[in-house]
């Protein structure tokens, strides 16, 4: 069977992945973001899946409004980098796995979430900056194939915390009935608190952030309480993205070790949080 | 039915909400937002903003809003802030522009709200 290794929790702000793609990482605004990612990429470095799940939103690249799955699955071989507006992000394009991806979806459908099926995705900065966070220098290829789940969070009604949640218990199982005893990474990205239009624009809610960053660890499904109203309150209009983290950690054993977390403000206008577990209890001190 | 039921659960002081509603009202000036991607729509665009605005069947206050950059009023009608700010980019303008402009702060004050920590409620 396949097995659940490790999840990685981080924001995906375009601007982290211009940085780095801009070699300003150790500008005075972004060193200690990128410095606080550095534990993450070490330990990352040495727990290499043989597949990646990216859980994830598109910002108007690989999709339009003509249609807004709420959630979708690539089943592709290859996904494109998508030129958002002024040249693709100089990283490698993605290699997929069909053959876990249409497990997936044979599984979760029967499993009774009826997903979007994308055989064709162009991939954006929602996808592309969490791998980079993850791996900063991949080279002509990213370190594994990697799978994007699609979860809409930019038009109402998103899916609730809730249902996110179910969805990643749900994929933990298809994961676990996988025939085949491969590794999977799973990520989960957006948030932290952030608000982009509006009086209230700007908006950080630290406090919110630092009780969602803990309690998704030790009681996530009390966070799955949180209604659409109340995240959007708590964390923000986009805030609401730290539902995507929920399908990652639903993917997860009950207990999790952390091996890693950070906080940063602002990237742009966003308050910045990265977090990774090893998928397994705390072990007993020696 | 009202287009707006269950408004008050989300009617949060200075919080647009891209909701279905907005959506459709919004969806031929998103479309044009999505099409700027493009360097060759972004000339076509650039040459004849209007003519563009009208091919892409926006309304009269759509066009208007364009035009003029009001970025407020491109929202109010129905914008999804990831699709104008495709607009935003092709202008040269970042994010934080246009929270100095949603909140009336101005670029240089709203970047250093930011960098002190963020801005809260109340």
């Amino acid at each position: 069977m396949a097995e659940v290794i490790w999840g990685l929790a981080t924001s995906h702000v375009p601007s982290i992945g211009a940085a780095m793609d801009r070699g300003k990482t150790d500008d005075p605004n972004w060193k200690a973001l990128f410095d606080g990612y550095a534990p993450a990429r070490a330990w990352l470095a040495e727990h290499r899946p043989d597949v990646a799940i990216v859980v994830y939103n598109d910002h108007a690249n690989g999709i339009d409004l003509d249609f807004v799955p709420t959630f979708g699955l690539g089943t592709a071989e290859r996904y494109e980098v998508a030129d958002e507006g002024f040249g693709r992000r100089p990283v490698p394009d993605v290699i997929g796995h069909p053959e876990l991806s249409l497990h997936l979806v044979e599984s979760l459908i029967d499993d009774d979430f009826d997903l979007t099926v994308f055989q064709e995705l162009q991939v954006d900065h929602g996808f592309t900056v969490p791998l980079s966070v993850w791996t900063p220098d991949p080279g002509d290829s990213w370190p594994c194939p990697v799978i994007p789940l699609l979860v809409n969070v930019i038009q109402y009604p998103q899916p609730t915390a809730a249902r996110c949640w179910a969805l990643g218990q749900a994929l933990g199982r298809a994961i676990r009935s996988y025939p085949e005893d491969i590794t999977v990474g799973v990520l989960g990205t957006g948030g932290m608190s952030h608000q982009l239009a509006g009086a209230r624009a700007g908006f950080i809610n630290p406090d919110f952030d630092h009780m969602w960053m803990e309690t998704i660890e030790t009681d996530p499904a009390k966070l799955a309480t949180l209604s659409r109203e109340e995240l959007i309150t708590q964390a923000g209009s986009e805030g609401i993205e730290l539902i995507m983290w929920l399908v990652m950690r639903g993917a997860m054993d009950d207990q999790v070790t952390k091996v890693h977390s950070d906080y940063f403000v602002p990237a742009s206008n966003t308050a910045a949080g990265i977090a990774l577990w090893e998928n397994r209890a705390p072990q007993p001190a020696a | 039915m009202s287009t707006d039921s269950g408004a008050g659960r989300r009617d949060l002081p200075g919080t647009p909400i891209f909701d279905g509603d907005s959506s459709r009202r919004g969806l031929r000036m998103n479309k044009l937002f999505m099409s700027l991607r493009h360097a060759a729509d972004r000339e076509r665009f650039l040459g004849d903003e209007a003519a563009y605005c009208r091919e892409f069947g926006l309304t009269p206050e759509q066009e208007k809003a364009v035009l003029d950059r009001d970025w407020q009023a491109m929202i109010d009608l129905g914008g999804s802030i990831f699709y104008v700010y495709k607009l935003a980019m092709m202008d040269g303008r970042s994010m934080q522009y246009l929270g100095g402009v949603f909140t009336g702060m101005g670029e240089d004050d709203f970047l250093a709200a930011m960098r002190a920590g963020g801005r809260r409620d109340g």
